[in-house]
């Protein structure tokens, strides 16, 4: 079976470079709350989302739209109506996080395809099927913080479909229970779709350091010349007792390409790149990349790995949780 | 286990010589092409202002660093504008976007990532983040060729200055290490 490649998609010019450069289907998002990369200048509006879907389905490409925040009490119908547009634009499923949302897509759209977010942390089979049983939910993105040994276990405790993250930044947090930028800036990822909201990121050169500040708090110093990191609070460099440096996580993406021979086998369907906030560039080079390993994977060739690491943040790449090592 | 990258992107740069002579030029050529180029890219491309949002009323310093000058952009839809200053004599902005010529033309043409060059500090930027992203998202999205762009001030006669149009991109972007024109495309047909 062809593992299936899922490319993201920040404007219509970059949802085209993904369908161009070989996506099976792409993830996208409106240009409000409702979607978990709600960045300035990003996204579709209503009339873009419905001619970028035509151009998928004329090119055998599907468009997945990531409805994946969670609704705000009092304001529920945002959401809804995000669903019910996707809906009637005819999209091949929506990305849900919520569950009164998920049984609104279920109810008032039966034939829908629904698929899991990553922001719901549906980790384990029981909490999958639970979603299978009561909406219909026909595939899950997996949290990235399993093993591809706990993946194969899962995918052999399950009846729907695992989609998992192969490329792309990293969330050290469990998706959709991270509140580290909350505290900063006030903002919450999970309800106004944006980690780290731009508005309230600064940068500034000093003494030829570039210093991040979020929401007016210093959170990383690099001397000139260094690799820069994106402004989140995970990635952050803080002093705890006689260290000093990086306390959650280093500034390192994820590029699991090596590993899609084992994913395949533990019984993955599909394949995400991260990064609907990145350029067409960005999007054009890394699916590019990818339709070629998972080419190379399907006709029995070896898969060239790693060179892609000038496109990602701290200029870092890992396999993540998929090879979990001790250090 | 974590793969270091060993080496940054190569940007190529301005050189130096032919900085050093712009220096002595004077920009009120520059300043009316300029001008003009910010009025027809509003009327050639609304969608690119509508996707600025509340963010084309901020001040942007676009600043090539191999350059002796920068450009000072006002996106506001009704009334863009654009002209080059003396880097020493540009005034208040609420966003600055830093970076070799090439580095900059490279965005707009969508052969660099921006997030890539800012990782790799080939990019730098201070103020108003949101300002930036948005016009950064903007500008991608528009799958601009600055050739195509300034041929387009020639009305009716972009045709006849086609040519020489090809051979001074051929030329600059030669000297700018960097394509000066990228093939069409952007729409959905």
């Amino acid at each position: 079976m062809t593992l299936e490649l899922v490319c993201p998609a920040g404007t219509p010019a970059a949802l085209r470079a993904a369908i161009d450069a070989g996506a099976h289907a792409v993830y996208c998002g409106f240009n409000d709350e409702t979607n978990a990369r709600n960045f300035p200048g990003l996204n579709f509006s209503r009339a873009e989302m419905a001619d970028a879907i035509g151009y998928a389905h004329r090119h055998d490409a599907k468009v997945l739209v990531a409805i994946n925040t969670f609704p705000r009490a009092g304001d529920f119908a945002l959401w809804t109506r995000a669903v019910d547009d996707a809906a009637g634009m005819q999209a091949d499923a929506v990305i849900l996080a919520d569950l009164g949302l998920l049984d609104h897509a279920a109810r008032a759209h039966p034939s829908l395809r629904l698929h899991v977010s990553v922001q719901a942390a549906a980790a384990n089979a029981d909490a999958i099927g639970f979603y299978a049983r009561s909406f219909g939910v026909r595939r899950v993105v997996l949290p990235r913080v399993l093993t591809v040994q706990e993946i194969a276990a899962i995918n052999r405790d399950i009846a729907i479909e695992t989609e998992v993250f192969i490329f792309g930044g990293l969330c050290v947090m469990a998706e959709g229970r991270c509140s580290l930028s909350s505290y900063a800036c006030g903002n919450s990822p999970n309800m106004n779709g944006a980690c780290s909201p731009a508005s309230q990121v600064e940068y500034r050169e000093e003494d030829g350091d570039l210093v991040s500040r979020l929401g007016g708090f210093a959170i990383h110093r690099v001397k000139a010349g260094a690799p820069a990191p994106y402004p989140t609070l995970c990635k952050g460099s803080f002093e705890a007792g006689a260290y000093r440096g990086h306390v959650f996580e280093d500034p390192v993406s994820l590029d699991a390409a090596s590993l899609i021979p084992q994913l395949a086998a533990a019984g993955v369907t599909a394949l995400k790149i991260e990064g609907r906030q990145r350029s067409r560039a960005y999007t054009q080079a890394v699916v590019r990349n990818f339709r070629r390993a998972l080419d190379a994977h399907a006709a029995g060739r070896p898969i060239a790995a790693g060179e892609l690491r000038a496109l990602t943040e701290g200029q870092q790449t890992t396999a993540g949780a998929y090879s979990k090592t001790w250090r | 286990m974590t793969n270091r990258v060993s080496e940054h992107p190569s940007i190529p740069r301005f050189p130096r010589s032919g900085a050093a002579a712009l220096g002595f030029a004077p920009l009120l050529p520059l300043n009316l092409a300029a001008g003009r180029l910010a009025t027809s890219l509003a009327r050639r491309h609304p969608a690119l202002f509508e996707r600025l949002g509340e963010q084309a009323g901020k001040n942007f310093v676009i600043d090539p660093t191999d350059m002796p000058f920068v450009f000072r952009l006002a996106p506001q839809p009704q009334a863009p504008r654009l002209r080059a200053e003396r880097r020493g004599s540009a005034g208040a902005w609420d966003a600055r976007i830093a970076g070799p010529l090439a580095a900059l033309i490279g965005l707009v043409h969508g052969a660099y990532d921006g997030d890539a060059l800012f990782f790799s500090r080939d990019l730098v930027i201070e103020g108003d983040t949101a300002a930036v992203l948005a016009l950064r998202n903007a500008i991608d999205n528009e799958e601009l060729d600055l050739v195509e762009e300034g041929l387009a001030l020639f009305g009716p006669f972009a045709a006849l200055a086609a040519l020489p149009a090809s051979r001074l991109a051929t030329l600059v972007g030669g000297l700018a290490g960097v394509a000066l024109t990228r093939r069409s495309g952007g729409s959905f047909a």
